[in-house]
C-alpha cells in the first residue's frame, strides 16, 4: 500500500485540540469534523488541502485528549497519512484502531519541506520524497498492528475473531 | 516487577511481565463520557453485539457537555442514556447525581486499589492515585472492551519519581505535579509509566494524590500510579464496591530513569500558554491582568480544592469585571461544600457555583472566553483554544493560587491575600 500527496507541516506538540477543537464535539459526524481538521494549528488547511496530501510534524503529534474525532477528523478530511518525529500515545492507538496510517520517523522531519510530492510505502515503512530525492525510514509497524490493520481496524478484528468462535 | 508491572501481569494470567511485551489484559472497569461513548456505541452496535461484557462494569457519565448545552449535546446524551437501559448498567449517572467522571468513580468505590481501568478519556489516568493501573484509550478501544472484557497493553516502562523534604506553604499537589511536568516537558514520559513515591507522597492526602495522578498524561504518560499505602485504605473503607488488591513495586524493580525532586524549594506554580509544561514559579509572573477565573474540573475541583479556595476567598470580593466560576466536582462534594460553609463564602465573594460539569475546561460550555481573554484555572490544559477563542490564554495553576487571583484581578499569590 503506498501513498503520495503533498506535504503540510506542523510544529512540536500539536495537540488534539488544534487538530479538531472541541467546540465541534457535540459531533461525531466525520464529514461535519472533517470540515474543522487542524482548525486551530492551521485555519486555512481544509481550503488548501488535496485528497491524497500528508501531513508531517515534529514531536508528540495528538497530544491532549483521547478523542478519536481527531484521526477521524484527519482521515474523512482526506490526508492519506501522518508522518511525526513522534506521536502521544493515545492518539498512536487511536489512528491504528480507526484505519489512519501513521508513521514514525526522526529523521523525515528536517528532510522534507511543506509543499514537497512524498511517497510512503506502508509495507516497508520506506518514506521517498520525490522533490528532492532523498529517501527516509520509518519505524516498522509492530505485528501485533499489522494484524489489526489487515482484518480492517480493531472492531473488524474483533467480530472475525467473534466469528471464529 | 513495578507496581504497574505486577497489575498488569496479574490482569493478563501471568507470572511477570517485561516492558514492551504486548499483552491481553482483563479489565475491571470500562468508562465513557458524552463525548466518547456515542462513537464506542455505535462501534459495539456496527461488530453486532449485543450484551456488554459485565453491566458492573461498563460505567457511562455524561459529563462534558451535560447539562445538555444544545441539542446536538442532548441526542449525544440521549444515546447514553438509551445504551445504559438497553444493557441495564448498573453504573449510569445521570444529572442530578453525576459529577465530573474521574472524581465520582474513586468517590463511589468504583475503582478500587489493583485494578485494571480503562476509560475513553485522557485523564483516566487519575485512578492511579488508588494503585490501580488506569490510563485513557479512545473510544474504538472502549467499544472492543465493552465487547470481550479484555484491551491489550504494551507493558510500559516505569520512570520512579522520589518526592523529599518538606512541603512549603501553599505548596499543593497541583504544584508538585506542574513542577515535574515542567521539568520533564510534555512528552517527558512519553508511553511510559509515572510512579509517584518519597516520602512526601506518602504525608499527601487522597485530594492531592488524585490531582498528581490526573496530570500523567500532560508529560505523555501511559499512567500515574501511586502505591496504596494507610492513606489508600482509609479512603477505601465503606466506599470499595469490591475487594481492593494492594500491589506495591518490588525493592529490585527496574526503572527506566529515577527523578529525585527535593520539595523544599518549590513555589506555587503556574502553567503559561499553551503547554502545561510552561510553568514559572508564582514570584516570576509578573503583571498578568485576567478576566475569568475556573475552580473545578477532574484536576481540582474536590472537597480539599474547594476547601482551599474558600481559605483564600473568605471575606474578600472578587475585583471588578472579573468572573470566578467555581464547579464541585461531584454531588457529594456540591453538599459537603455546602454543610461546611464553603458555598457561602463563594457567594459571598462574588462567585458563580455551578452544578458538576467538564464545561469550561474544554471549552464546551459554562465559561468560553472571548478573543484576547485571560483565563486562571484550576484544570489540567492550557492549549491553545482550550476554553474558547483561539486567541484567549489559559494559565494553570491550584486552587489557593486561582483564588487570589480571582481577588486580585492579576495572577497572584495567595501570600498576598491571607496574611
Amino acid at each position: 500500500m503506498k501513498f503520495r500527496g503533498r506535504v503540510w507541516k506542523f510544529g512540536p506538540d500539536i495537540d488534539t485540540d488544534r487538530i479538531i477543537p472541541a467546540r465541534y464535539l457535540n459531533t461525531s459526524d466525520p464529514a461535519e469534523l472533517a470540515k474543522h481538521c487542524m482548525e486551530d494549528a492551521d485555519p486555512e488547511f481544509v481550503a488548501k488541502m488535496r485528497p491524497g496530501d500528508i501531513i508531517l510534524a515534529d514531536k508528540n503529534f495528538g497530544c491532549g485528549s483521547s478523542r478519536e474525532h481527531a484521526p477521524i477528523a484527519i482521515k474523512a478530511a482526506g490526508v492519506s497519512c501522518v508522518i511525526a518525529r513522534s506521536f502521544a500515545r493515545i492518539f498512536y492507538r487511536n489512528a491504528f484502531n480507526m484505519g489512519l496510517p501513521i508513521f514514525e520517523c526522526p529523521e523525515a522531519f528536517d528532510g522534507i519541506e511543506e509543499g514537497d510530492e512524498v511517497e510512503v510505502d506502508a509495507g516497508t515503512g520506506r518514506i521517498r520524497n520525490l522533490t528532492r530525492g532523498t529517501e527516509f525510514r520509518a519505524a516498522p509497524i509492530p505485528p501485533f498492528m499489522q494484524e489489526l490493520i489487515a482484518d480492517g481496524g480493531l472492531m473488524a478484528h474483533i467480530a472475525k475473531r467473534a466469528a471464529k468462535g | 516487577m513495578t507496581i504497574t508491572e505486577k497489575i498488569l501481569a496479574a490482569h493478563a494470567g501471568l507470572d511477570r511481565v517485561e516492558p514492551g511485551q504486548i499483552v491481553s489484559v482483563k479489565v475491571d472497569v470500562a468508562l465513557g463520557n458524552d463525548i466518547t461513548a456515542p462513537i464506542a456505541i455505535r462501534e459495539f452496535r456496527r461488530v453486532g453485539a449485543e450484551r456488554v461484557f459485565d453491566r458492573s462494569r461498563v460505567v457511562l457519565v455524561p459529563d462534558h457537555f451535560a447539562p445538555n448545552k444544545d441539542i446536538a449535546s442532548a441526542e449525544q446524551c440521549k444515546v447514553l442514556r438509551e445504551f445504559a437501559r438497553d444493557q441495564d448498567l448498573e453504573h449510569y449517572f445521570e444529572t442530578g447525581e453525576m459529577g465530573v467522571e474521574h472524581a465520582l468513580l474513586p468517590e463511589q468505590g468504583i475503582v478500587v486499589p489493583g485494578d485494571v481501568v480503562i476509560g475513553a478519556d485522557s485523564h483516566t489516568c487519575t485512578y492511579g492515585a488508588l494503585g490501580a493501573f488506569s490510563t485513557g484509550v479512545g473510544s474504538t478501544d472502549l467499544a472492543a472492551a465493552m465487547v470481550t472484557g479484555e484491551a491489550w497493553f504494551k507493558v510500559p516502562e516505569s520512570i520512579k519519581f522520589v518526592y523529599r523534604g518538606e512541603l512549603p506553604p501553599w505548596v499543593e499537589g497541583k504544584d508538585l505535579i506542574l513542577y515535574t511536568i515542567g521539568r520533564i516537558g510534555v512528552d517527558g514520559a512519553l508511553y511510559r509509566a509515572m510512579e509517584f513515591t518519597g516520602p512526601v507522597i506518602e504525608r499527601l492526602g487522597m485530594d492531592d494524590r488524585l490531582t498528581m495522578a490526573n496530570m500523567a498524561i500532560e508529560a505523555g504518560g501511559k499512567n500515574g500510579i501511586i502505591a496504596p499505602d494507610a492513606t489508600t485504605r482509609a479512603y477505601m473503607e465503606g466506599r470499595a464496591k469490591r475487594p481492593p488488591v494492594y500491589y506495591r513495586s518490588d525493592p529490585d524493580a527496574r526503572y527506566a530513569e529515577v527523578v529525585e525532586i527535593d520539595v523544599g524549594r518549590i513555589r506555587p506554580q503556574v502553567a503559561f500558554p499553551h503547554l502545561p509544561s510552561n510553568t514559572r514559579a508564582i514570584d516570576d509572573v509578573g503583571e498578568v491582568p485576567i478576566d475569568q477565573v475556573v475552580i473545578g474540573s477532574c484536576t481540582n475541583g474536590r472537597i480539599e480544592d474547594l476547601r482551599r479556595a474558600a481559605r483564600v476567598l473568605r471575606g474578600q470580593r472578587v475585583a471588578k469585571y472579573v468572573r470566578c466560576i467555581v464547579i464541585p466536582a461531584t454531588q457529594q462534594i456540591y453538599r459537603q461544600a455546602m454543610c461546611e460553609g464553603l458555598l457561602e463564602v463563594f457567594l459571598d465573594a462574588g462567585c458563580a457555583v455551578s452544578t458538576p460539569t467538564c464545561g469550561p475546561c474544554l471549552g464546551g460550555h459554562m465559561g468560553i472566553l472571548a478573543k484576547g481573554e485571560r483565563a486562571v484555572a484550576t484544570t489540567n490544559r492550557n492549549f491553545v483554544g482550550r476554553m474558547g477563542h483561539p486567541e484567549s490564554e489559559v494559565y494553570l495553576a491550584s486552587p489557593s493560587v486561582a483564588a487570589a487571583s480571582a481577588v486580585k484581578g492579576r495572577i497572584a499569590s495567595p501570600e498576598e491575600v491571607v496574611a
